[in-house]
């Protein structure tokens, strides 16, 4: 079989000439995709783990219904202070949204990429998504669109989806067995009927794989995502990921099960635990060795703006945007300069990673062992931000075959609110928790008290890359490990222990 | 004979575009049915529209002020299988 595995080396050095991946020519991603696929995400922050350092995304919430219920899904979405997928503050109309797009970007010039994602299913929704995508196609037609859509309503969008500015769909698809489905949907809303258990979970898994189908055949790019559930579809994600690459997939982000019982979906009601990082890390592992896995998801809510990672919607809330006057042909001109610019910086790293491939690093005889390491970063792939300040981490594995990147971890999971949500751990075991498994932690800077706690809790923390390329950084402190001979395979538990 | 709409209406829009009379209008704080306008789909489907799409359980009464989804309905666990159902999802 020709399946391209990632931490193979050559692959990605032959068409990417770079030997990492993360950010930056992601191997395991999306530079060893053909060219014209590559053309087509390079910008989009969602796709690229490079591009959503500089490109910004939004999504407008003007699809509330839906056709289905997932176990994993509240309907009651209204949260502000939470930042997960089917929460929005408020709903808009598709002239508001039109008006909202517009403004955000006209003020945020790298939002390249209007997402209707929600709060309900876009495709449940038809008249609003389709108004809206109508008129920004017209109006604004150098932002991307793209939908998500679980998949039931699909196959009767397809010819419309094709008449608009949308290159991109993404289906969630959990489970190709009707026997799992029932476990995850108990029910859809199919021929004027509710259709509950297995029977209905027939039905969408059916549509989904036709409507998947269908757009592949008019050349629109998929990307599948899946919710793992452990002990519900877990293992079986492995042959979905299968199934929708021979399909044409281009793109497989599978993603941790949110299921805090404060959220009020069935799942967290009734106790269903979500993977931990390291089983989400296998599984996406184990998926990579057939398909490209997206490993940058930041789970964000149905109306987020901004990078991935951040939400500027308070920004552009209704009122405020009413007050804007925005004139979009100006806008765009100033856009296409900012993107241009974005395009020159990229270009320029992108040959600097080529320059730096070429140098081989020496390679010790003695066998090493995969280390993780996190990193505070506030974008442009640099270690710049104080430890104290990170709501996230981003966590690479360095190893003999290079320097990977893995996932990135929340500190405050899913709710950045304040005391209404209870009682609040303090922000630094918040911190330690998410950093779990990690040996290293780099940062800009770091205060003494959490250096301390850090070291106890074995993670080392190092402000001595601050403003450093991130890989270049890990890949120097992992040769410092090497060296000092805390990285290699002999030294096992032992010293792990006392580091 | 209508239907109608009760507080615990989480304001989704599911009802209101497969309704085949239009009598479900947005309101505060929930969306209403116009009894003028609701037939409960007879003579049109074999099920309410609005209370076969509708996500939440109790949230739409028939004319006896029955819920058309009472407990355990949607979630498909009847409130007596509540604690084994999730003595069995915790253990996954």
């Amino acid at each position: 079989m020709d399946l391209n595995v990632i931490n193979d080396a050559e692959i990605p050095k032959a068409e990417s000439g770079c030997s990492s991946s993360g950010c930056g020519g992601t191997d395991d991603q999306l530079s060893h995709l053909p060219q014209d696929i590559q053309d087509k995400v390079h910008n989009h922050p969602c796709y690229s783990e490079d591009a959503h350092h500089y490109f910004a995304r939004m999504h407008v919430a003007v699809a509330p219904a839906c056709n289905i219920q997932c176990h994993y899904c509240n309907r009651k979405y209204d949260c502000a202070n939470e930042s997960r997928p089917g929460v929005v503050s408020e709903l808009l109309t598709p002239d508001q949204a039109v008006m909202k797009t517009k403004a955000v970007a006209a003020n945020i010039p790298q939002m390249t990429v209007l997402g209707i994602a929600g709060p309900g299913d876009p495709l449940a929704n038809p008249e609003r998504t389709f108004e809206t995508f109508r008129r920004l196609s017209a109006e604004a037609p150098d932002i991307k669109l793209c939908v998500s859509t679980n998949g039931l309503s699909l196959p009767d969008c397809v010819e419309e989806l094709s008449k608009h500015n949308i290159d991109h769909v993404t289906i969630t698809i959990n489970t190709l067995d009707p026997e799992i489905g029932a476990k995850i949907y108990p029910w859809v809303f199919w021929n004027n009927r509710r259709i509950r258990g297995k029977k209905g979970a027939k039905i969408l898994i059916e549509q989904q794989q036709k409507g998947l189908e269908m757009l592949v055949a008019k050349g629109i790019l998929v990307k599948v995502n899946s919710v793992m559930i452990p002990g519900v579809n877990d293992q079986h994600l492995k042959e979905v990921s299968k199934v929708v690459k021979q399909k044409g997939a281009f793109l497989h982000n599978v993603m941790p099960l949110i299921s805090e019982e404060e959220h009020g979906t069935f799942y967290g009601v009734m106790g269903q635990r979500g993977p931990s990082a390291e089983e989400l890390q296998d599984l996406q592992d184990e998926c990579a060795g057939d398909m490209n896995m997206m490993r940058h998801c930041r789970q964000c809510r149905a109306d987020a703006v901004g990078l991935l990672g951040e939400d500027r919607g308070e920004e552009f809330t209704l009122d405020k945007i009413e007050e804007m006057d925005i004139d979009y042909d100006k806008a765009m001109k100033m856009r296409a300069v900012v993107h241009e610019g974005i395009e020159q910086e990229l270009a320029e790293k992108k040959a600097k990673k080529a320059r730096l491939a070429g140098v081989t690093v020496s390679q010790p005889e003695v066998a090493t062992r995969p280390v993780l390491m996190a990193v505070a970063t506030s974008g442009q792939g640099m270690i710049n931000q104080h430890f104290g300040h990170a709501t996230e981490f981003l966590v690479y594995e360095a190893s003999s075959s290079g320097i990977r990147f893995i996932s990135h971890r929340k500190v405050d999971q899913y709710c950045i609110g304040n005391d209404t949500c209870g009682e609040k751990e303090s922000a630094l075991s918040g911190s330690i928790r998410a950093l779990e498994g990690c040996e290293v932690v780099l940062c800009s800077k770091i205060g003494f008290e959490p250096w301390e706690q850090l070291e106890e809790a074995g993670i080392q923390p190092n402000g001595e890359h601050a403003m450093e390329e991130i890989e270049e950084a890990i890949q120097a402190v992992y040769q410092e490990m090497i060296e000092a001979g805390t990285a290699l395979v002999q030294e096992t538990e032992a010293s792990q222990a006392t580091a | 004979m209508s239907l109608s709409i009760v507080e615990s209406c989480v304001n989704c829009w599911a009802c209101v575009d497969v309704c085949p009379n239009d009598a479900i209008y947005q309101a505060s704080p929930h969306f209403m049915i116009n009894p003028k306008k609701c037939t409960e789909c007879e003579g049109e489907f074999a099920d309410a529209q609005c209370a076969s799409i509708c996500p939440i359980e109790e949230a739409i009464l028939d004319a006896a002020n029955e819920p058309l989804n009472p407990l355990g309905s949607l979630t498909g666990i009847p409130p007596e299988k509540m604690a084994e159902a999730m003595t069995e999802i915790q253990g996954r």
